[in-house]
């Protein structure tokens, strides 16, 4: 069966997308991304050395991938957008994610900064993925202003303290007509599975994959669990009843 | 306006002495696997009961690290502009009463410098002066920064304490970082230790990192010379200082140093002695205090120390230093002697070797100009 994630014209069949702080070696980049079928991968424009030398991490990523530079280091709209803009005309494409975090404690994304620096740059043509705290109310926002996808956290970044804010996903999945994706937070495979029964579009993983023993072989336990998480999405999850159907009913008499 | 110095005051007083033998093994352990701490836990963990913990904590700074930077060290540079001051601190080399060789970069020689560092890869750099506003006056190191911006994608300056519209001046010209350490954050020592000039006035120096958050100043660094004075007092209040800058400056990185005296031209006495495992026990105690604080280590350690130090805290490395005005030129024009002795003297690639082999990654760039 195709089941196809369309963001900004782009055919995505690999639901699992990758980001690329925290690696012991950038050289583990090319097989985390090969042994994970990822084809979206974020990167910090802050870290990128627009200079090209050999320590540039942009190296490590596959042409056929998708890049999605991300704005990490900004600290309200207006930087935000302007790292966008330079990611663009250093030719790292449309796509950007949005981050605007200016809560060193934890990190956590300024929802307000985040919506106007998204109406900005959906204006001039961007790809806009928000990352933010979820919020409904934030996500139509987000959608009314342009944004391509919105990436709620499922808890503060690098925690991997898994899925904590499920209830608000959940209802962000139900109620808004664009991609969500769940960024932030998941800690181990199980918990990115659960994103997608919930009928998540995509989790991105970095911590948890960067910092494993073994982030190669940790990619493809995430990219194995998002495929069962959608799987199981998409064959229709049955019914989670809260009283058993006895095998003799009592209203039977009734013939209903 | 409140500043840290209003905080200080609050805990000038405080009983190190009682509260470090109330402490028994059961509060250590109790702080060990608290997931939020506040300062006296902070406290707990320095004191000297707790060094029979030292794994037990580094275990625990290990992983908070890794969870919260990732297995990445950042490398920087110092670049000395000059070495002219008007202060006598007793226990620096270019006191104004040291007969050294006074020099000042030409600004020239600052491109050409600058050139051969980012050659080398360096996008990160440590800019650093005596305090002279006659010989280094702001507008210098304002035309110093543009240069330099041309190169590096962060500039930290470690210089005398300016207003705050002076921060605000640089900030525009390209500045993201300071660096300032209060040395000692015991007033009266810190009056013993700084003989004359400016920095005497121990309230603007403490008020500084205020001053540049205000100004909007990225990244704050701070730190005390370990050694002038008891040094758990100092890496308390440094603590304390760190503390009030995070949660008062949401958006500020903040970092702290834990640099020890070292030996220099005239000679100058350390009241305490920072042993080895002093100086991991404060790392693990700040990496534990505060996941997200950034701490860096200078070549004043060994490198043999250093290399067993990046899995216990440490994010932020320099490499390659002279800390000489000019000391990367080849042509040695400035000959002077530096701040204060190097003791590792590896070149970048032995670094990087050593940093890839211990299953890190150096990283060169963590700042976009641009911001
Ligand atoms: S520590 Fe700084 S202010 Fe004091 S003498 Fe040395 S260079 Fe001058």
């Amino acid at each position: 069966m195709e089941d196809e994630l369309i963001i900004g014209n782009k055919k995505i069949t690999n639901r699992l997308f990758i980001g690329t702080g925290k690696f012991p070696d950038d050289s583990l980049i090319p097989d985390v991304i090969k042994k994970s079928g990822a084809q979206v991968v974020t990167v910090a424009v802050r870290r990128v050395d627009f200079g090209k030398t050999k320590e540039d991490m942009t190296n490590y990523i596959p042409d056929n991938c998708i890049l999605m530079p991300n704005t990490s280091g900004a600290r309200n709209a207006d930087e935000a957008v302007r790292i966008a803009r330079l990611a663009r005309a250093m030719g790292a494409g449309n796509w950007i994610k949005i981050e605007v975090i200016s809560d060193n404690k934890y990190l956590l994304p300024d929802n307000i900064e985040t919506i106007k620096a998204t109406e900005v740059l959906a204006k001039e043509g961007f790809v806009v993925l928000p990352y933010v705290s979820p919020d409904l109310m934030v996500a139509k926002r987000l959608r009314d202003v342009g944004a391509a996808a919105v990436m709620p956290l499922g808890a503060p970044i690098g925690t991997n303290r898994g899925l904590k804010t499920k209830e608000l996903v959940q209802i962000m999945i139900d109620e808004i007509d664009l991609p969500i994706i769940v960024d932030a937070g998941i800690g181990r495979p199980h918990e990115a599975c659960e994103a997608m029964e919930m009928g998540a579009s995509a989790v991105l993983v970095n911590t948890a994959i960067a910092t494993a023993g073994d982030p190669v072989f940790m990619a493809e336990a995430f990219s194995n669990a998002v495929k069962a998480g959608r799987m199981a999405y998409i064959s229709g999850i049955g019914a989670v009843k809260k009283y058993a159907e006895a095998s003799s009913p009592l209203t039977g008499f009734l013939n209903l | 306006m409140t500043t840290f110095y209003y905080e200080y005051i609050r805990y000038r007083n405080f009983n190190f002495e009682g509260f470090f033998n109330s402490i028994s093994d059961y509060d250590i352990e109790r702080v060990i696997s608290k997931d939020k701490l506040n300062i006296y836990d902070f406290l707990t963990l320095l004191s000297p009961n707790a060094e029979k913990y030292l794994e037990i904590m580094a275990q625990k700074a290990h992983r908070v690290t890794i969870q919260n930077f990732g297995r990445v060290i950042l490398l920087y540079i110092p670049m000395y502009l000059a070495n002219y001051c008007i202060n006598k601190c007793a226990y620096c080399g270019y006191n104004a009463d040291n007969k050294i060789k006074r020099n000042i970069m030409s600004i020239e020689d600052v491109r050409h410098e600058a050139e051969l560092i980012s050659q080398k890869g360096f996008r990160h750099i440590l800019i650093l002066t005596g305090e002279s506003r006659a010989k280094t006056p702001v507008s210098y190191i304002k035309t110093c920064v543009a240069v330099l911006k041309e190169y590096f994608s962060s500039i930290c300056i470690e210089i005398y304490p300016l207003k705050e519209k002076e921060y605000e001046e640089l900030v525009h010209a390209g500045v993201d970082s300071i660096t300032i350490y209060q040395e000692t954050y015991d007033e009266k020592t810190y009056d013993e230790v700084h003989l004359s000039g400016p920095k005497k006035n121990y309230k603007y120096r403490l008020e500084t990192p205020d001053r540049a958050c205000r100004a909007g100043i990225k990244n704050v660094n701070i730190g005390a010379l370990l050694g002038l004075n008891d040094w758990r007092k100092d890496v308390f209040y440094t603590a304390l200082h760190a503390k009030y800058l995070q949660d008062k400056y949401g958006d500020v990185d903040v970092g702290v140093s834990v640099p020890r005296i070292k030996p220099h031209i005239g000679a100058f006495q350390p009241k305490s002695n920072v042993s080895d495992k002093n100086l991991v026990q404060i790392i693990l105690s700040f990496r534990i205090f505060m996941p997200r604080l950034g701490i860096s280590l200078s070549t004043r350690e060994s490198a043999d120390l250093r290399n067993n130090l990046i899995p216990l805290g440490i994010t932020k490395f320099s490499a390659e230093s002279s800390t000489k005005v000019g000391g990367y030129l080849e042509e040695k024009e400035y000959e002077d002697s530096g701040q204060f002795e190097v003791s590792d003297n590896r070149s970048l690639e032995e670094i990087v070797e050593m940093i890839r082999s211990s299953g890190y990654q150096p990283i060169f760039k963590d700042w976009e100009n641009v911001i």
